[in-house]
């Protein structure tokens, strides 16, 4: 994790990213001896890798690759090949100009067979001069809505040739002569996804959200518009109610995924190490809640950040706010490492097994923590009667898990119903994937508020600290009750009157967290420099700062060449004719 | 030609050039249309490199000669006046944001509408034949939306018979004006008019900012660019700070409000008069708004039916991502929707032109409703809209993120909608004020009538404390009229609640103003629920208007998906107001779902029935021919990063860091 304070503080602009990826991916997938030979190389910076998974046509569906490795048991190497246009690598990052190396993703064969997907690392240029091998055809796959900084590439292989040795093989083994070995299970291939899933979060994410929360609350106060009443001066925007509307759920979100983050990663270090010696019992938890929380968390930050945006009005739009490339390179996030529905849809597959598993009476095993509460006593009814009950973690935290456990049974239900009356168990699966949907953003949301209600307890000696991120942890909570009222009234669980108690729990909440808004901005603790933002500066120095930076820009400082082009013959063109 | 589109073309249940016909209007609308977009789209002169490998400063050059061609072609054959407005017009139609836009869009109306007969003579031809080039510079960086904070003065010296315009702080200096920055030579300013002593609030003045012939910025004027923004590259938004700038007499627009030489100051007849061209481009924002949407869905849907990916069932080829029950549901709806905005920008273009005719006669009773239904349209299409074109993007996985789909564009030059011409919450509010005042007057018995007429049953649905079971309608959850009754019913029940919620924080508090913001997310939520029903209503009242058998089916699904959906999305209001119950809930999501297979057939004719030219979508996902991955690789090729085989930053940077070890 050495690279995330260089990170944070060059705001995350930085070449060369994907070594790391393709290190990770190098420590989970390779053996030792593979790890000794080329863990230094990229620590030295010798050979610059990347990761070159996703092909032209094809995506996070990882059986779909076309991309070809050989096993030629005469020479004892693999022939890596691209067998069609659809084939060719598409998207990795630093592969169009910089990478020297490649761990490339292909289907390998050998004895005859296919033996799936497994991950190669392939020259593709010259440590010399930097020229593409032969056989590869290498470049820039042009530009995108951001990471203009990084040169996503696409590669092209020609019957490439590589030893037998450059075959990451943890899990799986080719002999010389071309035996295939398997030591792991189909799903070990995922175990380097799931750890970039789990990096990607506190490293890449959650950071652009809440340097969005920082900027737009930060210019909420220094900009005033309107007056509440006619006699007043006008008010700073952040005393609107539908301003605070808008900043204070993101808000909340940002310190929600604070811990959520934290306690993945934590997650993810208990079972780490037991994967890696093949002991596979806790991957299918691991990889069902990290793909699950990269997607709600991608979602929702991606909200965020772009209602942060648009609640800086007009200069919102302007990109010395810093917030169109927060938006911009938030958003990619909902597509790469996975698109975002493909992920909900594997939690949700987890989250059937689990609730089969919950009914099965004769089951000895437990069930993984995260899903306990299928098991878990439920009430038909919610007990809360006022404003104060609905601040109760223990309570929300239950309706969650309500909703989220019915949602979870309607979607079991609906699929054998499906399957009952005859349609096959694909069919089936697909016409009930927007239940299925449903009912995973439910349960990511509860594990989410669970988390973040035990981060709470956690803070009991820094009593101030505990309050101010209660009330954050209330509104969390709320604001999902608030968005999903259908859910939560469906069955019952909710009546009108209490949605309208909670309402007004929800909307004295705003007042509350208004006091403390900039605070809790500031405590994110982003410098100026970090934000390069002229609305979110930590001296609120906002209009200044604007009027400077515009008239630093190219366009007025490099003279207008399309004057003396265009504008003035077309002004002299109607003088000649009067 | 793609096989994949090729078969779903020849499946499609109707002939999507019909359809096209309904949404131009009739096919003599369509010919036309296709007419005027070829004459600019075919035309060689027009033809330039790809803007997505430009730098800034190059996309406003190819936009500036854009311009000035145009204005050449029309030199050139002589154009006459209304062909000519014809053209601009119908440019914008195909989103080419240029940098004397302003000129046509802002200027020139202004001055007709505000104009007297004699500013109209000294200044519109020279504006129409762009011997000058005119901007509108309203917004100021401190100040907004609301027109009442700005700060720029305009003080009349009688002695010289001159305005003194001044910007008399950082926040006055005026920000944004499209074409400010470095193409016009003149802009309508808005400032506040001082004249013996007195403050007599906002007016128009004609203000030259650049000599003729030399384009330099006058004494007096600062301007310039305002610097890189999320969108429209090509324009050249700018500031403007003005030192005791000195303007003639004659500068101020006096069509309504005058001053006289000796400074006294000649009120207007109605302060209502200038909401005509705010409500004329608010409307036009709703259509916007529509083609926004259409073009994303367009792509989006085109390229699902191409994009072949993973599997359904095991051992079968890759299915089109079009068949994934998740695909459609995050698609069709906004299909639905992209439909829906057509007919609401339809009628709200319509109802503009009436209106129109009814102002020039001096009624201006229906002015007041039209300004709240353009405010709250405006927003709540553009929202919709924004959230929509991201959602079509993201649709399209990771190719979406790069800028061969043409999605990222549509997006950045489409999301401003939602901040400019009033900023969508405060638009919002707007509405909920007229649906206050509705209220409130329904309350003292007097009738409303409009839109807004369902308030008129609220007193007689109130003699029961309770509001169970007071509601007389069983939804039928596939006739759109019931449905349009349930939408319509949802609104009243907001907009009362909002209604009453304002009552019991005015009691609590000291002041109305206070109270009106403490209840703020109730009104905006009301008058969201009150344009839902407007859309929903036009929608299904458009299915009456249709002959065509296979046309009047097809539209009907998406009406049907239009309305269940946003039932099933805001199922919590439907439920809490016993307009529904909770089986009929369960249906409504089961329906929503047999209504995904129906549409899925016909989804790329209707696409197609939009009739984008590719040009048009700059989109190499979404092709009219389908062959994508070819272009795609075609298009990377040509990415200037690819203009050498080593990049300069490896001789630089990269080679010494290799070579030191």
């Amino acid at each position: 994790m050495s690279y995330f304070p260089q990170q944070r503080s060059l705001s995350g602009d930085l070449g060369l990213a994907l070594q790391f990826v393709f290190q990770k991916a190098l420590r989970s997938l390779g053996s030792e001896e593979q790890i000794a030979r080329w863990d230094p190389l990229c620590n030295k910076l010798q050979i610059l890798a990347t990761y070159a998974q996703t092909e032209l046509g094809h995506g996070t569906y990882l059986q779909g690759l076309e991309t070809e490795a050989t096993y030629d048991a005469a020479t004892q190497e693999f022939v890596v090949h691209s067998p069609t246009l659809t084939a060719i690598k598409w998207w990795p990052g630093d592969l169009g100009r910089s990478a020297t190396h490649a761990l490339v993703q292909a289907q390998l064969i050998c004895s005859g067979a296919q033996q799936g997907m497994h991950a190669f690392i392939v020259p593709i240029r010259s440590l010399e001069d930097h020229s593409p091998l032969p056989g590869i055809t290498v470049g820039d796959i042009g530009p995108k809505m951001d990471f203009d900084h990084s040169d996503n590439g696409f590669l092209q292989l020609d019957h490439v040739r590589i030893p037998r040795e450059n075959m990451l093989s943890r899990f799986a083994q080719v002999l010389p002569d071309g035996t295939y070995i398997k030591l792991g299970t189909a799903k070990s291939n995922y175990l380097s996804m799931v750890v970039v899933r789990v990096d990607m979060l506190s490293n890449e994410v959650i950071p652009l959200l809440q340097k969005a929360c920082v900027i737009a609350i930060r210019y909420s106060v220094i900009r005033h518009q309107s007056r509440l009443r006619p006699s007043d001066p006008e008010v700073k925007v952040l005393d609107y109610q539908t301003q605070q509307q808008k900043l204070f759920p993101p808000l909340a979100k940002a310190y929600a995924f604070h811990f959520v983050a934290k306690s993945l990663l934590e997650f993810f270090h208990r079972s780490y190490s037991s994967i890696l010696d093949r002991d596979f019992r806790l991957l299918p938890e691991l990889h069902a809640l990290s793909a699950g929380m990269k997607a709600l968390v991608s979602d929702f930050c991606v909200q965020g950040a772009e209602l942060c945006r648009r609640a800086c009005g007009g200069h919102g739009y302007s990109k010395l706010s810093g917030l169109p490339s927060l938006v911009t390179r938030v958003t990619a996030s909902c597509t790469y490492e996975g698109e975002n529905t493909v992920l909900y849809l594997q939690t949700a597959r987890f989250l059937v097994k689990s609730y089969l598993q919950a009914q099965e009476s004769t089951s000895q095993r437990s069930l993984p923590q995260s899903v306990a509460y299928l098991t878990a006593p439920d009430l038909a009814k919610c007990p809360a009667q006022n404003v104060a009950d609905f601040l109760h973690p223990e309570l929300y935290t239950t309706a969650w898990a309500h909703v989220a456990a019915r949602l979870i049974k309607d979607s079991v239900h609906h699929l054998q119903t499906l399957m009952q009356s005859g349609a096959d168990r694909h069919e089936a699966w697909n016409q009930t994937t927007v239940i299925h949907l449903q009912a995973a953003k439910a349960h990511l949301y509860y594990v989410t508020v669970k988390i973040f209600t035990e981060a709470l307890e956690k803070l009991e000696n820094q009593p101030a600290i505990q309050q101010v991120l209660k009330r954050l942890c209330d509104l969390y909570a709320l604001h999902g009750i608030m968005t999903n009222t259908g859910d939560f009234l469906h069955d019952g669980f909710l009546s009108g009157a209490q949605i309208d108690v909670a309402r007004k729990a929800y909307l004295d909440l705003l007042l509350l967290i208004r006091k403390d808004a900039v605070l809790l901005t500031d405590a994110f603790d982003f410098t100026d420099q970090c934000l390069n933002s002229a609305l979110g500066c930590y001296d609120g120095n906002v209009y200044e700062r604007l009027f400077q930076w515009a008239q630093r820009s190219p366009t007025n400082t490099q003279g207008n060449p399309a004057y003396e082009k265009y504008i003035r013959p077309l002004l002299q063109g109607w003088r000649s004719r009067l | 030609m793609n096989q994949d589109l090729q078969k779903e073309r020849a499946a499609a249940s109707f002939n999507p050039e019909l359809l096209t016909h309904v949404l131009d209007g009739s096919p003599e609308n369509t010919r036309r249309r296709r007419e005027i977009e070829n004459l600019i789209l075919k035309d060689p002169d027009f033809q330039h490199e790809d803007l997505n490998f430009l730098s800034r400063s190059q996309r406003y050059e190819v936009a500036v000669r854009k311009s000035a061609t145009m204005v050449e072609k029309m030199r050139k054959f002589n154009i006459a006046d209304p062909a000519e407005i014809m053209w601009f017009k119908k440019l914008h139609l195909v989103n080419f944001v240029e940098p004397v836009g302003l000129n046509y869009s802002m200027f020139i109306p202004t001055l007709l509408n505000q104009g007297t007969t004699a500013q109209q003579e000294k200044w519109l031809l020279s504006s129409k034949g762009l011997e000058i080039i005119g901007t509108y510079a309203q917004t100021e960086m401190g100040h907004g939306t609301h027109l009442r904070g700005l700060e720029t003065t305009a003080t009349y010296d009688p002695e010289t018979q001159e305005f003194i315009l001044n910007s008399p702080t950082v926040t006055s200096i005026k920000w944004w004006p499209g074409g400010l920055g470095k193409t016009s030579n003149h802009a309508i300013v808005l400032a506040q008019l001082i004249t013996q002593g007195k403050c007599y609030g906002l007016h128009a003045f004609i203000v030259p900012i650049r000599e003729l012939g030399t384009h330099k910025p006058l004494p007096g004027i600062t301007v310039g660019d305002i610097g890189p923004k999320f969108g429209y590259d090509e324009m050249d938004n700018g500031y403007l700070k003005m030192d005791n700038y000195r303007i003639p007499r004659e500068n101020m627009l006096m069509k309504h409000a005058q001053v006289k030489p000796d400074g006294t100051y000649v009120k207007p007849l109605s302060n209502k008069l200038t909401y005509g061209t705010m409500v004329f481009i608010r409307s036009f924002l709703v259509g916007e708004s529509a083609r926004c949407l259409s073009k994303a869905c367009t792509i989006a849907i085109r390229y699902s039916a191409v994009r072949h990916q993973s599997e359904i069932k095991p051992g079968e080829p890759e299915p089109q991502i079009l068949d994934y029950q998740t695909q459609q549901y995050k698609l069709f709806p906004l299909l639905a929707t992209a439909y829906a905005f057509q007919f609401v920008g339809a009628y709200m273009k319509e109802t503009y032109h009436r209106i129109n005719e009814d102002i020039s006669q001096g009624d201006l009773s229906e002015l007041p409703e039209l300004h709240a239904l353009t405010a709250g349209l405006k927003a709540f299409t553009s929202w919709t809209t924004n959230t929509g074109i991201e959602a079509c993007r993201m649709a399209c996985g990771g190719h979406g993120y790069s800028h061969c789909s043409g999605l990222p564009n549509i997006y950045v030059n489409f999301t401003p909608t939602c901040t400019f011409e009033g900023e969508n919450t405060v638009m919002m509010l707007q509405t909920a004020r007229f649906l206050m005042k509705s209220y409130d007057q329904v309350h003292s018995g007097k009738l409303v009538c409009g839109m807004v007429s369902y308030l008129n049953d609220l007193p007689s649905q109130h003699i029961q404390p309770q509001q169970v079971a007071v509601w007389p309608t069983v939804v039928d959850i596939n006739s759109p009229d019931s449905l349009t009754e349930a939408y319509k019913l949802r609104a009243a029940r907001l907009v009362e609640i909002a209604a009453k919620n304002l009552q019991t924080e005015v009691i609590h508090r000291k002041s109305k103003e206070v109270a009106w913001n403490l209840t703020s997310v109730d009104l905006v939520q009301a008058s969201e629920a009150h344009c839902h029903y407007v859309a929903v209503k036009l929608f299904s009242e458009k299915l009456l208007q249709i002959q065509e058998k296979s046309i009047q089916a097809v539209l009907r699904n998406l009406c049907l998906l239009y309305c269940l959906y946003g039932i099933s999305r805001n199922a919590g209001d439907f439920l809490q107001g016993n307009i529904m119950t909770e089986s009929q809930i369960t249906q409504v999501n089961e329906r929503v779902k047999e209504l995904l297979t129906v549409i899925r057939p016909d989804a790329v004719a209707l696409v197609d029935a939009f009739d984008f030219q590719d040009v048009t979508l700059g989109s190499v996902l979404g092709r009219y021919d389908g062959n994508v991955y070819e272009n795609l690789f075609e298009w990377a090729k040509k990415s200037p990063l690819n203009s050498t085989e080593v990049h300069e930053s490896y001789y630089k940077h990269l080679k010494s860091l290799q070579s030191k070890l």
